[in-house]
C-alpha cells in the first residue's frame, strides 16, 4: 500500500506528454465510432455484444483496446474491419461509413493467417495484385516491405518454414504493403512467447514510428496495452462498454525501462483495478470450476 | 523383448525404414498364409487328387474327390481285393497354388482368347481403364466445381446437397437397366454407372473439404481486397488443392469398386469380361491374375500419384504426418 502511495496519479502527465497529446488531438481523425452496437441470437437468446461504443482515433495515433475476455474486443475490431455487421451505429472512416472489408483497413490476425500455399514474397504481393497493380510493381512493394520487417532473406520461403514471431512480422508486411488509413490488430502477439513478443512489440513501435500509420492493437494483456499505446480503451463485458479511455502518461520513446517507470506502475495499477475489481465478482467460469484437491503424495513428502 | 515392444508405440513415427519394411510385410503375411494352405498337405486340402485310379471304375488320373469318398472307395477296393486308387492330397480347383497364379500373370497375357474374334487380356484391361478414366473425368468435371461451390457458399449447399444427400443412398447398379435403355449396349452406360456412383460422394466429399477451410484465410483475403470471384479462384481453390488431391485419390478408387457392376452391364466387357470366361473355362489361376491386376494397377496409380502431389504441394504440412 505505501508504494502505490508513492505513485503518482495515473492522470498525471508531464509537460511533454501532455504536448504531445494535444499535438494527437489537433491531427485529423482516421476512425470515429459513434454508437455503435451488436446484438446477435445464440442459444442463450440474444446477447449484447458491444453497447453504445464511442470513440475517435486520430492519424497516426496508436490505440489499444484492453478488456477481460468476453468483451467484444475481438468483435469490436471485426466489426470495423467489416468482417461483421453491427447492429446500430455508425463507423466512419474518413468520414465515410464502413459497409464491409477493404483495404483501406489492413488487419493482422492473432492466428496465423497468411497464406500456406504461397511463399512469403507471394503472400506479401497478394494484396496489391488483389487491388489491380502489376506483377512487378507488386513485387518491387513486397521486396521493400519485406526488407522492413526484416524478412528480405526469407522471401522465397513458405510460411510454415517460420517461426511464430517472423509468420506475424510477414503478415504485418503484408498488411501494410496495401497502404491502409489504418492497421487493426487483434491480438496479434498473443500466440507468442514472451521473449518474442516483447522483441515483436518494440518492432512494431519501430514500424509506426517510421511510416504514416494509425493503429488500433487488441490485447488482454495490460503491459502489452500500456507499452504500445498512446490511449487505452478499457472495455468491460457483458454488454462490452466502454469503461473508460486511458491517455497513457508514459514518455516517448519507450524502452524496456519505461516498464519500471512510475507512470508506467501507476496506469498498470489503473488498469487492474478496472480489470480485476477489489471485490472480485467470481466468473462464469470461477463458479462453474472449483476444483477439488486431494493429497496424492505421502504428507511427509512436501515441496513447499 | 524391449526391442518388439518399441514397434508399438502407437505413432512414433520411426525411421522410413522400418516403415517400409512393415509394409512389405503386410504383403508377405497373406502371402504367406496363402502359400502354407496351399503347399502344406495337412493344412486343409479337402480334395483328393487321383494319380492311379486303381480298379475304380470312375476315377481318372487328374481327378478331384473328395477325401470321404476316395477313403469309401479305397476301402470298398481292399474289400473287393482289386486294385487300390493312389492320390495325393489336394486343394478345390478355385484355390490355384501361389506358384500357378504366379505363372498366369504371364500366361494370361499370351494365351490366345478362346472365341476367335475375342480380346486379349491386354485389350480387356485398356478398355476397363478407359472406362473407369471417362467415368472419373466426366463425374469430376461436374462433381468438383459443384463440391466446392456448396462449400464455400451455403445457398449452394442448402440447395444441392439434400438431395446430392439422398440420391447417394440409390446404388448406381440399380441404374443399369435405364442407362442401357438411354445409352445403349456398349460403353455408354459403364461410364454412366461409374459416373452415378462416383458423383454424388464427391460433390459431398468436396464441399465438405472446402467447409474445412480455415476461416481466417478467407477473412485475411478480404481484408486485403479480394473480391468475389478471386475470393474463390486465388483463395479458396488454391488452399483446399492438396486435400482435394487426396479426395480425388480416394473417389478414383471408389469408382474402381465400381467397376465391375459397371462392365456387366450391356455387352460384357474388359476385365470383368475376362474375368467371367476364364471361370467358366475352370481357368481359376487366371481369374486371380486378373483380380490382382486390378489391385495392382489401381493401388499403383495411388501411389504414383501421392508420389506426385508430394512433388505439387511442397507446402502441405499434413503430408508429413502420415
Amino acid at each position: 500500500m505505501n508504494i502505490e502511495s508513492t505513485l503518482p496519479g495515473y492522470l498525471e502527465q508531464s509537460d511533454a506528454v501532455r504536448a504531445r497529446f494535444d499535438r494527437i488531438r489537433q491531427r485529423e481523425i482516421i476512425l470515429e465510432v459513434r454508437n455503435l452496437g451488436k446484438h446477435y441470437s445464440s442459444a442463450q437468446g440474444d446477447v449484447e455484444a458491444l453497447r453504445d461504443i464511442n470513440f475517435k482515433v486520430h492519424r497516426r495515433e496508436f490505440i489499444c483496446v484492453l478488456g477481460p475476455s468476453g468483451c467484444g474486443k475481438s468483435t469490436l475490431v471485426r466489426t470495423l474491419a467489416g468482417l461483421e455487421k453491427h447492429s446500430s451505429g455508425k463507423v466512419l472512416l474518413d468520414g465515410k461509413p464502413v459497409l464491409g472489408p477493404g483495404q483501406d483497413r489492413g488487419m493482422v490476425f492473432q492466428g496465423y493467417s497468411l497464406f500456406p500455399w504461397l511463399t512469403v514474397k507471394k503472400n506479401v504481393m497478394f494484396g496489391p495484385e488483389m487491388n489491380g497493380r502489376d506483377h512487378d510493381e507488386a513485387e518491387r512493394d513486397a521486396r521493400l516491405w519485406l526488407d522492413l520487417v526484416g524478412l528480405d532473406k526469407f522471401a522465397d520461403a513458405y510460411p510454415h518454414q517460420l517461426s511464430g514471431g517472423m509468420r506475424q512480422r510477414v503478415a504485418i508486411a503484408r498488411a501494410l504493403v496495401n497502404q491502409p488509413r489504418i492497421l487493426l490488430m487483434d491480438e496479434p502477439f498473443g500466440a507468442l512467447d514472451a521473449m518474442t513478443r516483447a522483441k515483436m512489440q518494440t518492432h512494431l513501435l519501430d514500424i509506426w514510428r517510421n511510416i504514416d500509420i494509425t493503429v488500433l492493437f487488441i490485447t488482454h494483456d495490460l503491459d502489452e496495452a500500456i507499452f504500445l499505446a498512446d490511449r487505452i480503451l478499457v472495455l468491460k463485458a457483458h454488454p462490452g462498454e466502454v469503461q473508460e479511455v486511458i491517455e497513457v502518461p508514459v514518455p516517448r520513446p519507450r524502452s524496456a525501462a519505461s516498464l519500471s517507470s512510475p507512470e508506467f506502475r501507476a496506469t498498470k495499477a489503473r488498469l487492474e483495478e478496472l480489470i480485476h475489481p477489489a471485490a472480485a465478482q467470481e466468473s462464469e467460469e470461477d463458479q462453474v470450476v472449483k476444483p477439488h484437491m486431494i493429497r496424492f503424495t505421502n504428507v511427509t513428502d512436501n515441496v513447499e | 523383448m524391449g526391442n518388439i515392444f518399441r514397434w508399438f508405440v502407437p505413432r512414433s513415427g520411426k525411421a522410413a525404414r522400418q516403415r517400409s519394411f512393415l509394409g512389405i510385410c503386410s504383403f508377405l503375411l497373406p502371402l504367406l498364409v496363402w502359400c502354407l494352405v496351399s503347399y502344406v498337405p495337412f493344412i486343409w486340402h479337402p480334395k483328393i487328387l487321383v494319380v492311379d485310379p486303381g480298379g475304380v471304375d470312375y476315377f481318372q488320373v487328374g481327378m478331384l474327390v473328395d477325401k470321404s469318398v476316395f477313403r469309401d472307395e479305397l476301402a470298398n477296393m481292399q474289400l473287393q481285393h482289386l486294385g487300390v486308387p493312389h492320390g495325393e492330397p489336394a486343394n478345390p480347383i478355385y484355390l490355384p497354388a501361389p506358384h500357378q497364379v504366379a505363372k498366369a500373370f504371364y500366361t494370361a497375357f499370351t494365351t490366345e482368347p478362346e472365341q476367335k474374334d475375342g480380346p486379349w487380356l491386354h485389350e480387356s484391361l485398356w478398355h476397363s481403364v478407359k472406362i473407369i478414366f471417362w467415368g472419373f473425368v466426366i463425374s469430376s468435371l461436374f462433381g468438383v466445381p459443384l463440391g466446392i461451390l456448396s462449400g464455400t457458399y451455403s445457398i449452394f449447399g442448402r440447395l444441392s446437397e439434400p438431395f446430392i444427400e439422398f440420391f447417394r443412398y440409390l446404388p448406381a447398379p440399380a441404374f443399369g437397366a435405364l442407362a442401357v435403355a438411354v445409352l445403349g449396349i456398349y460403353d455408354g452406360p459403364k461410364i454412366a454407372i461409374i459416373v452415378i456412383g462416383t458423383f454424388f460422394q464427391q460433390v459431398l466429399i468436396v464441399a465438405n473439404t472446402t467447409r474445412k477451410l480455415d476461416t481466417t484465410i478467407l477473412e485475411a483475403a478480404l481484408t486485403l481486397g479480394t473480391r468475389r470471384i478471386s475470393l474463390l479462384t486465388r483463395v479458396v481453390v488454391p488452399a483446399i488443392l492438396p486435400d482435394l488431391y487426396r479426395d480425388q485419390r480416394i473417389l478414383l478408387g471408389w469408382a474402381w469398386t465400381y467397376l465391375i457392376v459397371a462392365e456387366l452391364i450391356g455387352t460384357s466387357t474388359g476385365i470383368t469380361w475376362f474375368i467371367t470366361q476364364q471361370a467358366r473355362y475352370q481357368h481359376f489361376d487366371n481369374v486371380y491374375a486378373a483380380i490382382m491386376m486390378i489391385g495392382i494397377l489401381g493401388f499403383g496409380t495411388d501411389l504414383l500419384l501421392a508420389k506426385l502431389g508430394r512433388r505439387l504441394f511442397p507446402w502441405d504440412r499434413s503430408l508429413d504426418r502420415t
